[in-house]
């Protein structure tokens, strides 16, 4: 271009030097295109592998299981009580409707509490308090589930003087409760601030804002946050040992002891008949289905209320989200 | 480099004819699918080396969706399928043998909203893109640094200051900070979306001048809602609607003399 170019007749004179700086430039950067594939590749390769060999192991052991449980699986197993051990009649009836009961008692006492101090701590967050309770709370998460059985046992077991499903609801739901307590506020700070502006303009109220946007916007991402505190409790067997103890009758009352599901599991590997070997892996078969059928369902249950998002949370779907959701459960639109 | 030296369907808004310029980009029979949604119907455009090309349209006619297709950023869009041939220079975009990390170099991006890295201050922002490629040399970092501010004509207003973080900006001094961003990986081409939308006149008016200043060295293409501004900053205009190419042309024809119908009402206020 010469300097008569009639579209920039001030600034041509610099301009072919500055394209040719430019061309220069670029040239710095292009030479190590090459290389930088290479390793784009590499790393490519890398974390598809580091994702393949995670699940591996989820495979094996749900593989693991079905070969191993499957053979122990009849209508007796799964309801009748357990008979003697040795005789090859060993069912896990009981511990199956324990195990549901003790969820669902933990869930309630530790899913409301949880959501709550969730709440307080995002949206009141930046006082004080706020910042120790986050810290206790992290500091309650750290704590073995072993030790909140044992506080369970000296705080309710003894006080009351015999074993209870109450006491083992308890002792689950302190493992549930910081779970959830941080899941909800982690999710609920991800919610964009203007959502809370928008609904402070619309002259609501602090608890509307907090519950109807805020609470409903992050829904999905707190759904995933309670399961995964169900599925740890689920599974826990330290806590129960020394509150429900184990039974082997069917459910009489709350303030009684009961059996459950990972208790048999592990009273039966520790025996030494093979009928025991067979109930433990069928226990262990049946506890996973019961995990993954909350899973299911509870997903299944919130699909269509919470937008087109994938499930897995966050607020991927967040914009297509409507708001009909609060503590406690649904809302007709 | 095309060796030949096409004569310009159009010339110069202001009327002189530029029979050297020659086509950066080509987008030949382009069509983009969402799933069943066909959101861009085979279009056709050329847009011409050192010149401003409009894409202007009502809300959802494809005109930010044909953009993106002209640096791959549909890659990143699942669900997504874009037939057709997207050359830049002499290289299809879309052939499956060419690297889109390469060519995306040689096209710059700046879109709807400031998007600056918020964690970066101003220096590590324009230079991200160049350090990230491999230029660690700080004599060149800060030649790249002052250069790119002062074409996105920021330079006067942050020198001072270039470690402060990038989000104490004002919403046009971030916008023209990703315009300087987008500059320092050194493109041929620029692609804006509605780069001005978020911004208010003072703003608007700041990164019209940098468009017009920098459309004699580069192949910019802006997608704007505001009429005003395809007229004011750009030599060629295309109309799109509901995913066709409706017209295309010279920014004073396409404006006073409109072969379509449609293209009329456009731009009479009609509708849109």
């Amino acid at each position: 271009m010469s300097g008569t170019d009639s579209s920039a007749p001030t600034r041509s004179a610099g301009r072919d030097a500055r394209v040719a700086r430019r061309a220069e430039i670029r040239a710095m950067f292009k030479s190590n295109v090459k290389s930088r594939l290479t390793v784009d590749r590499v790393m490519l390769g890398v974390i598809t592998a580091c994702a393949i060999t995670a699940i591996i192991p989820l495979f094996w052991i749900l593989g693991q299981l079905v070969v191993g449980g499957l053979p122990a699986l009849n209508w007796e197993f799964l309801t009748g009580e357990p008979g003697a051990v040795g005789a090859g009649s060993i069912n896990v009836g009981p511990a199956i409707q324990g195990t549901i009961i003790i969820i669902g008692l933990s869930s309630l006492i530790g899913i409301p509490l949880g959501i709550g101090a969730g709440i307080y701590l995002s949206e009141v967050g930046s006082s004080r308090m706020a910042k120790q309770i986050r810290f206790f709370l992290d500091v309650f998460m750290e704590i073995p589930s072993i030790v909140l059985g044992l506080f369970a046992f000296l705080a309710i077991v003894l006080l009351l003087g015999h074993f209870s499903i109450w006491a083992g609801a308890f002792a689950l739901s302190l493992i549930m409760f910081p779970i959830v307590a941080r899941a909800t506020e982690e999710q609920l700070k991800m919610v964009p601030w203007t959502y809370r502006e928008a609904a402070t303009a619309l002259g609501l109220t602090n608890a509307a804002i907090a519950f109807r946007i805020v609470l409903a916007t992050a829904k999905r991402g707190l759904l995933t946050g309670i399961l995964l505190s169900i599925s740890r409790i689920g599974g826990e067997t330290a806590p129960l040992i020394m509150t429900i103890l184990g039974s082997s009758q069917f459910f009489s009352s709350l303030d009684a002891p009961m059996d459950a599901l990972p208790l048999r599991i592990w009273r039966f590997s520790l025996l030494p008949y093979e009928d025991a070997r067979l109930a433990g892996w069928g226990a262990a078969l049946v506890l996973v289905v019961i995990i993954l059928a909350i899973h299911v369902g509870v997903r299944y249950y919130f699909q269509g209320r919470g937008g087109s998002g994938s499930g897995s949370g966050g607020l991927a779907a967040r914009n297509t989200q409507k708001v009909n959701w609060s503590i406690g459960g649904r809302q007709n639109r | 480099m095309m060796s030949t030296t096409v004569p310009v369907s159009g010339a110069r808004s202001d009327g002189s004819d530029d029979k050297r310029a020659r086509y950066k980009m080509v987008a030949e029979n382009v069509s983009v699918h969402y799933g069943d949604y066909l959101a861009v119907r085979n279009v056709s455009l050329k847009f011409p080396e050192n010149s401003v090309t409009a894409l202007i349209g009502p809300s959802g006619c494809g005109k930010t969706t044909f953009l993106r297709c002209l640096n791959r950023m549909h890659d990143m869009t699942p669900g997504s399928r874009v037939e057709g041939r997207v050359m830049i220079d002499e290289t299809d975009l879309y052939d499956s043998s060419i690297d889109p990390i390469y060519h995306r170099r040689k096209v710059g991006m700046v879109f709807q909203k400031p998007n600056p890295f918020p964690t970066m201050s101003i220096y590590d922002n324009v230079v991200a893109g160049v350090k990230l490629n491999g230029v660690r040399d700080s004599e060149i970092l800060n030649e790249i640094v002052e250069d790119c501010l002062k074409m996105a004509y920021l330079w006067d207003e942050v020198r001072d200051d270039l470690k402060k973080p990038a989000i104490e900006l004002s919403g046009g001094q971030q916008q023209r900070l990703c315009i300087a961003r987008a500059l320092a990986i050194q493109p041929e081409v620029l692609l804006m979306d509605e780069p001005a939308s978020a911004l208010d006149p003072i703003a608007t008016q700041k990164i019209e001048e940098t468009i017009k200043d920098l459309s004699s060295e580069y192949c910019i293409i802006i997608v704007t809602h505001n009429m005003q501004q395809a007229v004011r900053c750009s030599d060629y205009t295309a109309f799109m609607y509901v995913g066709d190419l409706v017209e295309s042309g010279k920014t004073y024809d396409l404006f006073h003399n409109p072969k379509n119908e449609l293209t009329a009402k456009y731009v009479e206020g009609q509708f849109g």
